[in-house]
């Protein structure tokens, strides 16, 4: 019986992966700069508000499409009050 | 086990709350031909599958938490969340299984300014940290939430009506952010709030990455309830490690938590096999004023330390296991937990290229 809702699981998951595997493919090289969180070293305003803002809650996601780069930053100026600029700079950042 | 932070609504009223979504990213595709070509609505969220065993009995509850947002012009915001899980407990002859779903949130953002965002709806109340930023299976470090989660006006975690948040005061030494709201009381199974108001504001110290912030919610139905929140984060600069705490007290009870987590570059950076494995630390203590056990905390004075080991695969997946050793009058239990998360992110459609 367990073993049936183990196999569930994993299959839901591998289901979902192949998707967003899928969906990488067509990521952007936004995922450079999103990665770069953790580097440490500010290359520039964008990482930096980024850590700022951003990273104190969460960890950055590898990489997204960039079409979606400017949904992600009003869903984020909602939470982190961004200003208009602030939501360029990193707009930029995400998109180089 | 641990109760997830909010009360499921019923199947049927949450699939039918969640359709409203979807109605407003069809709105939204309408609209998107007219907007940037990086505004496409989005499609986000977790999917796990989780185990713990609490005192020996183990259980099984593979989750979905999909989160859409879409934006309607420049100055307008639609978004949701909500949570589809699967109970697998252990019964007199094998495994009982229950499910759930529920709507988390469903909100509308006005973004008027970074001093004013106006947001209405059903939203996340903005009590202390861990509600609003840090519950997403997606997001959190231990795939529970702190004994103290619970500790506001809303069982429910969410408030019905409007609140103001934004930027009060910019510098460039500090910030100092704030949400207000108010609450109507609604029986709504769909969207089920208690009348109550209050609110947070959070000072932020940019060099020293140190966050302190105050909460405060006042219960304005039945008897008025007065709850008090304080937080303290501190990230400090160029290091991976990360402080998390907060303190709770309402009406009948009080505590607090401390979480650190630490990822080492030392070894080939973080994205190292050894630099995307990452401890984490919580300890937490309840203690009760009286005998009233109306807030969601433990019935009696509970002490918990909690030790992780999480894992930071590639592609937005994540690992996390952790041992707990709890303490209480009504009896001391171990708490051993293990999850994969993987989040997903990626628009609602194929839209033209920015």
């Amino acid at each position: 019986m367990i073993s049936k809702h183990l196999l569930v699981g994993v299959l839901i998951l591998s289901s979902v992966s192949a998707l967003a595997g899928a969906v990488h493919q067509d990521t952007a090289p936004a995922s450079s700069g999103e990665t770069a969180k953790h580097t440490a070293q500010p290359q520039d305003e964008g990482e930096k508000l980024f850590q700022q803002h951003c990273s104190r809650c969460h960890n950055a996601p590898d990489g997204f499409s960039p079409r979606i780069s400017g949904t992600v930053l009003r869903h984020m100026r909602v939470r982190a009050s961004l200003s208009q600029h602030e939501e360029e700079v990193l707009l930029r950042f995400f998109n180089p | 086990m641990s109760s997830p932070t909010f009360i499921p609504r019923t199947a049927a009223s949450a699939i039918r709350s969640f359709g409203y979504a979807i109605a407003f990213l069809a709105t939204a595709h309408l609209a998107a031909n007219r907007a940037h070509a990086q505004d496409t609505p989005l499609i986000s969220g977790g999917v796990g599958f989780f185990t713990q065993t609490y005192g020996g009995d183990t259980t099984f509850y593979p989750t979905i938490e999909p989160l859409v947002a879409a934006p309607i012009g420049r100055h307008l915001m639609v978004e949701s969340r909500a949570s589809l899980f699967e109970f697998f407990t252990p019964g007199q002859t094998g495994y009982d299984h229950s499910h759930f779903i529920g709507l988390t949130y469903l909100q509308a953002d006005i973004l008027a300014s970074r001093h004013f965002t106006f947001v209405a709806g059903d939203y996340l109340i903005p009590f202390n940290t861990y509600n609003d930023r840090l519950s997403p299976i997606w997001i959190s470090n231990f795939q529970d939430g702190p004994l103290i989660a619970n500790l506001s006006l809303s069982k429910t975690g969410s408030g019905l009506g409007g609140m103001v948040r934004g930027n009060a005061i910019e510098r460039d030494k500090f910030s100092i952010d704030y949400a207000y709201y108010f609450s109507a009381r609604s029986a709504n199974e769909q969207f089920g709030a208690s009348r109550g108001s209050g609110g947070r504001s959070t000072l932020y110290l940019k060099e020293a990455r140190l966050e302190l912030g105050l909460s405060y919610d006042r219960l304005l139905q039945g008897t008025h309830e007065n709850f008090y929140g304080a937080h303290l984060w501190w990230e400090p600069k160029d290091t991976a490690f990360r402080l998390r705490s907060e303190y709770g007290r309402g009406h009948h009870a009080h505590g607090y938590w401390v979480e650190a987590d630490y990822r080492t570059p030392a070894f080939g950076g973080l994205d190292s096999w050894v630099g995307r494995i990452e401890p984490v630390f919580r300890i937490q203590q309840t203690f009760r004023r009286d005998n009233v056990v109306s807030d969601g905390l433990p019935s009696a004075n509970t002490q918990r330390a909690d030790f992780g080991l999480d894992y930071n695969l590639p592609h937005n997946t994540r690992i996390l296991t952790s041992y707990a050793r709890q303490f209480s009058s009504t009896g001391d239990v171990n708490v051993w937990e293990t999850a994969i998360v993987y989040r997903f992110l990626f628009p609602a459609w194929k839209g033209k290229q920015p």
